[in-house]
């Protein structure tokens, strides 16, 4: 459980009084930065797998994915709970009023539903067509992490311009890669 | 019986020998005069050591300081690094000796000042202040320093200054978030801030030098800064090279860098929203548990009573 590895130094740093003069900001900090290298990760399965031929390395996105689902949740839940004290409506006004937790907060609930459905029998109960479909939501999920991270900084945006650049190496792999496989299809009205 | 040598000790020593035994011993002499008023003097070359002497001031508030592990490691200091650690880090052998401001502009006696004019000629006070960060966090620092109207009123501003405006020292060798990256902080170096005279003139003001007894760490702003506390601390620049005398309102570093989000005037508000931070509550570093609610932020940060006047017909909304 390699995975649970960033929770474990977590912890530890917590109980050892080594998260720094503002623990709070850092603990918000720190699992938001494990969701998007989740994301990163889940997101790499299928380019390196064409471009390596490891078919075994599917076994493992499903996993990747609920662990950028699991930090996720640590990540809202330490915003909720340690930054915002679950006073609702002050986090009602946050999502509205400030575009990068509005972006935040939605691709955290579309998160959601690709967890529920990331068991077998709900693939088997969606059909495979579906599911997929349903599971590209991926994509603007990646998107909308780095754009959170990009609004959310004051000025150095080095940092998010790298998640940024991963994404879009992967997300322009698969685009390449559509290109590449399926032959120009002439649309059928286009009469010349 | 020979006759003594008729010669004249002057003829004897060297002639340059001889006067410079004398240019010595004035010398000598003037510094034992200045030693006597400028005790700080050697205290300049090196931050940390200790300030002896330094006033009690009435205007201190009686909140408990924030640790000095805290204050000194947890930074927004951008030429030395966007981390909050970086500075502690990059900041080390950062030389602020000798050190001297220029005072420029509307004034009838502008000059470069060395750093030890200002330790000479202004007797230190220890204010403890509280300190809001428009990132909603916050701290109570004890500095050491003296009321910036004090050297205002030396330099006789002419009636044409209306602002004025601080520089921080340029060198990127030193400064390395100063560097021009392949993206940069994307900040306009020089850091540039500025103040509206009578903002300037408020007692509250202060030129640091010290924190908790002690000469600046180079992180917090050596060897000089300024100290305005009702306003979020980015007002509050550091390591100043300049001051100068102004008409014109200045264009700060932050509003160059976001005018929606950073106005001239910054002062602490919780009705104004930053818009990617609510100031309404503020987290107190080092106090507050990890599971404990934000205090709510007050008004000019708990300093209306002494501030609000300068403000009086405004639109703190449209003059944020």
């Amino acid at each position: 459980m390699l995975a649970l590895i960033p929770l474990a130094i977590l912890i530890y740093r917590a109980l050892t009084n080594d998260l720094g003069a503002n623990p709070i900001e850092t603990i918000n900090r720190y699992t938001g930065d494990w969701v998007l290298r989740f994301l990163m990760l889940t997101l790499a399965v299928t380019p390196l797998r064409r471009l390596t031929g490891w078919n075994g390395l599917l076994r493992y996105r499903r996993m990747l994915g609920l662990f950028a689902f699991f930090y996720a949740c640590l990540h809202f839940l330490s915003y909720a709970w340690l930054d915002q004290y679950f006073v609702l409506a002050d986090i009602i006004k946050d999502v509205i009023k400030r575009p990068y937790i509005t972006v935040g907060f939605a691709s955290f609930l579309m998160l959601i539903p690709l967890a529920l459905t990331s068991t077998n029998a709900m693939i088997r109960r969606l059909g495979a067509k579906r599911w997929q479909q349903l599971h590209r939501l991926v994509y603007l999920i990646g998107i909308g992490g780095v754009v959170h991270f990009l609004w959310l900084v004051k000025s150095d945006i080095r940092e998010p311009l790298v998640y940024g650049v991963v994404l879009a190496l992967l997300l322009g792999f698969r685009l390449w890669d559509r290109r590449r496989r399926t032959p120009d299809v002439i649309p059928s009205g286009a009469v010349r | 019986m020979r006759k003594p040598a008729d010669i004249k000790p002057s003829e004897i020593t060297p002639k340059e020998i001889y006067l410079n035994r004398r240019r010595f011993l004035r010398e000598a002499a003037a510094v034992a005069a200045a030693g006597a008023s400028a005790a700080l003097l050697p205290c300049v070359t090196q931050a940390g050591q200790k300030i002896p002497n330094a006033r009690k001031s009435p205007l201190s508030t009686g909140e408990k300081p924030t640790s000095v592990q805290d204050i000194t490691s947890y930074n927004n200091f951008y030429e030395f690094g966007t981390d909050k650690k970086d500075p502690a880090r990059n900041a080390q052998n950062f030389r602020t000796f000798p050190w001297s401001v220029a005072i420029e502009g509307e004034v009838k006696k502008p000059a470069v000042y060395p750093f030890e004019d200002f330790l000479k000629h202004f007797p230190l006070e220890e204010r403890i202040y509280r300190l809001r960060c428009v990132e909603a966090w916050s701290m109570v620092v004890p500095w050491v320093g003296f009321p910036l109207r004090d050297l205002i009123r030396r330099l006789e501003p002419t009636s044409r200054a209306k602002y004025v405006e601080f520089t921080t020292l340029h060198d990127p060798e030193q400064m390395p978030g100063q560097k021009p990256g392949l993206f940069g902080a994307g900040l306009d170096w020089p850091y540039v801030e500025g103040l509206r005279l009578d903002e300037a003139m408020h007692p509250l003001t202060i030129l640091a030098v010290g924190l908790y007894g002690e000469m600046l760490p180079n992180q917090n702003g050596a060897p000089i800064r300024l100290v305005v506390p009702w306003k979020y601390g980015f007002k509050s620049i550091k390591s100043i090279v300049k001051i100068r005398f102004v008409e014109k309102q200045p264009l700060t570093t932050w509003m160059k860098a976001g005018p929606s989000e950073y106005g001239f005037y910054s002062n602490v508000n919780p009705t104004v929203d930053h818009p990617r931070w609510s100031q309404a509550a503020e987290r107190r570093i080092g106090e507050d548990s990890l599971f404990s609610p934000k205090r709510k932020t007050l008004m000019f940060n708990g300093y209306a009573e002494q501030v609000a006047s300068l403000y009086t017909g405004m639109d703190l909304k449209k003059f944020f």
